[in-house]
């Protein structure tokens, strides 16, 4: 029958269209964002990181990294703690992306310190050897601020003066940092999800050199991008003669050192390569 | 049945040509941006990044090819099937060159990083606005010669093509409100996981707007053509019609499973996503059957084989999607090469295949003529079937290679590889996917080869013995 009447028949499509739109689409406004789930400690955008945000959407970057830490082993284990809707309630647009062709970024915010970001940035596989992301040097110029405050407004983010006049002679690239040191930063995550290493710690490995290429070789993986092949360190400290206790020397790279911007690696390493780790750095001596 | 009957073929021709040059765009971009995952140093900052070529691949790919052939196709489609000449001829040739316009502005405008970030809605607000007055144009125009028609009974492909027209209406408009900072940027009017599904809404339903129901419209109305006996059952297009359009509708946040969505919204995206199958496997079959008595075709008659074949790998595709919905599934494969994988088998397997049987159906007819080799267009089948096919079998043993190393754990639960170390083992997939990109490429060269060769012949034709 309605095959005979076009204007009705695209009424009816159009009515039939809108019933899982209005369910699934149109009613979660009503739970997504309630007051009642907000995060008190989740601020909104700085003009910097705003801006450092808009180069990142401009530059594609969720095209390859993905912001959400799936409440799964392998996510909460290798990012950190999982996320929640709270986290994003200044995100317009959202910026969960929908492929990992580089790792998730929603916990990269406190990670690694500003320096290790600008080597990254300028020379990707300088900083992590097989690593397929292009090169953004050229990020090292100026920022045009000119629609900043515009931009602050239509957001109805708060700001002063004096963070509009702090943009001056800021990079690009400093506005990307500033962004990526904020992401998922905001809830005390590292705080509370921080593994204490108890009781006495003993080496299983000491004084086993047949550890030792395979300590060199994780060395080489996860820790010479910050503190040099030779270990003469760059981003972070001069590891040779390390004169601490191998506990000590355990439990920096289990937990790492927040303040310092120094990662946690017992997540992805392990007890055990950690030990053989520890060996390895143990056994180099300046010459 | 051609311009003799007053039908407005001028202008399915300037949309056919059009598509074409942009599919090209589209393959040409895409090949490139597989050769810079495989080889980083071939991006070229600023404009020349993978972060901002991707979108204008996929944009020229669903919108330049899969649009702008639609445009065509439905045009065409809607002339025969209402035995009456399009609304406004006029009203059609301002469309064309609207719809190259936005086009090209939209590949300026992302290479530039002018870029709203939402998947498939990328085009900054003023670009938008352009798609937005392009698609009421194409809407009115058909809608009015639906009106208008001459043959009372609407077959099965007007359903989809009026499906089409208010879905992607709706669509579109919801997800692109924006609050303008300036003519060259602005923001989502949503905010957070709202955005986010109001963004995979949207998204996913791209995929059944754009690339499910019009497909099957020009399937339903070539498939007959190409055979010569009509399609088996309309009662089972009619059941499959409402209920596709249904449900397809709840399914969006399966993009989101194990994201801050309300757990509701992802079991019902989940739930209806399996559902999904039965209505999508009742357009193959109602491919299949037509087929009965007629499966000789599939080695005599060219043009059958690309359609049965681009039914196929629809269904494939209908049954590897919803497994894909599932959570314990989607835990294991979401954000890996998978994806690309099934993707590709969707756009390059179902949608091109299709476009491809429409275009060397109509282009011969439009310029009367035959086409110029019909051997040619059998090498062109097998070499974007085996293109296709090395690019999404690749992507499927990448995606769970890379799934099970970033699950695998250690003996005290900790994890076994870092994030890099499962990725330096995709680069042997990626050149693999390059080379069967390069192959799907080859293809299409020869395709646009074959068509360029038709046309000019038949105009040759033409210029000899005046009709």
């Amino acid at each position: 029958m309605i095959e005979k009447k076009p204007i009705i028949f695209l009424l009816l499509a159009t009515a039939t269209i809108l019933v899982g739109t209005i369910i699934t689409m149109v009613l979660p406004f009503r739970w997504i964002n309630d007051p009642k789930l907000a995060i008190a400690s989740v601020k909104p955008y700085t003009p910097l990181q705003l801006e450092g945000r808009d180069i990142y959407i401009r530059e594609g970057c969720n095209n390859c990294h993905t912001q959400t830490v799936r409440p799964l082993l392998s996510d909460t284990e290798r990012y950190g703690e999982y996320s929640k809707s709270g986290e994003f309630v200044y995100d317009q647009p959202f910026l969960w992306g929908s492929r990992r062709n580089g790792p998730d970024l929603a916990r990269i915010g406190g990670k690694y310190p500003d320096a290790w970001h600008v080597k990254h940035m300028k020379d990707p596989r300088a900083m992590v050897p097989r690593s397929n992301m292009p090169s953004y040097a050229f990020l090292d110029r100026p920022l045009d601020t000119s629609l900043t405050e515009k931009k602050m407004k239509a957001l109805k983010f708060p700001y002063t003066q004096a963070d509009i006049d702090a943009l001056k002679g800021k990079t690009e690239l400093d506005a990307m940092v500033a962004y990526m040191q904020k992401v998922g930063n905001d809830i005390p995550w590292r705080k509370t999800g921080k593994a204490e290493v108890l009781g006495e710690l003993k080496n299983p490995f000491q004084d086993n050199l047949s550890v030792l290429p395979e300590g060199q070789k994780l060395y080489a993986e996860h820790c010479a991008q910050c503190h040099g092949l030779e270990l003469k360190g760059e981003v972070g400290p001069d590891l040779r003669d390390m004169d601490k206790p191998d506990s000590k020397v355990f439990a920096t790279i289990y937990s790492g050192i927040t303040e310092g911007g120094m990662p946690a690696f017992g997540d992805t390493l392990g007890k055990e390569r950690t030990w053989k780790l520890v060996t390895y750095l143990k056994s180099v001596h300046r010459k | 049945m051609n311009q003799q009957d007053g039908y407005a073929d001028d202008i399915v021709k300037g949309f056919v040509i059009w598509s074409m040059v942009w599919g090209l765009v589209a393959v040409l971009l895409g090949v490139f941006i597989s050769f810079q995952i495989a080889f980083p140093q071939l991006n070229f900052p600023p404009y020349l990044t993978y972060g901002r070529l991707r979108p204008i691949h996929t944009n020229a790919g669903i919108f330049g090819w899969g649009i702008g052939s639609f445009m065509a196709f439905f045009i065409y489609i809607t002339q025969r099937l209402t035995r009456t000449s399009l609304w406004s001829p006029a009203l059609a040739k301002a469309q064309l060159w609207l719809f190259n316009v936005v086009i090209a502005l939209a590949a300026v405008t992302l290479a530039m990083g002018m870029n709203r970030s939402k998947e498939y809605a990328e085009l900054e607000w003023p670009v938008a606005s352009l798609v937005v007055v392009l698609w009421v144009i194409f809407a009115v125009n058909i809608v009015m010669t639906i009106v208008k028609r001459r043959e009372e009974q609407m077959y099965i492909s007007l359903w989809y093509i009026l499906a089409t027209l208010v879905g992607v209406a709706v669509l579109y408009l919801v997800n692109n409100a924006s609050i303008p900072v300036s003519l060259t940027k602005s923001y989502s009017a949503y905010a957070g996981a709202n955005d986010a599904n109001v963004q995979w809404w949207y998204g996913h339903n791209a995929v059944a707007m754009v690339l499910t129901t019009p497909p099957l419209a020009i399937f339903y109305y070539f498939l007959p053509k190409a055979t010569g006996v009509p399609i088996y059952s309309h009662r089972m297009g009619v059941v499959a019609f409402w209920s596709l359009i249904f449900m397809y509708l709840w399914t969006g946040a399966h993009h989101l499973l194990w994201a801050p969505v309300p757990d509701w919204v992802q079991t019902l995206a989940m739930g209806f996503s399996v559902m999904l199958i039965a209505p999508s496997w009742a357009a193959v079959f109602n491919g299949y059957f037509s087929m009965n008595g007629q499966w000789h075709q599939m080695r005599e008659n060219y043009l059958v084989k690309f359609l049965i074949f681009g039914i196929t790998f629809y269904g494939m595709q209908t049954l590897q999607g919803p497994s894909q919905s599932i959570r314990t599934f989607s835990a294991f494969i979401h954000f890996t090469d998978w994806v690309p994988g099934h993707v590709h088998m969707g756009t390059l397997g179902w949608v091109s295949l299709v476009l491809f049987a429409a275009i060397y159906y109509t282009v011969p007819r439009l310029y009367h003529t035959e086409v110029y080799s019909i051997p040619m267009a059998n090498m062109h089948f097998w070499l974007v079937l085996t293109g296709q096919l090395i690019f999404s079998i690749t992507m499927w043993i990448a995606g769970v290679q890379q799934a099970a190393m970033l699950n695998a754990t250690n003996p005290d639960g900790s994890l076994h590889y870092s994030f890099i170390e499962t990725l330096a083992e995709l680069y042997p997939y990626w050149y693999m996917r390059a080379a069967g990109g390069v192959i799907y490429l080859a293809g299409l060269l020869l395709f646009l080869y074959n068509i360029y060769k038709t046309i000019t012949v038949g105009k040759a034709q033409a210029a000899v013995q005046p009709a």
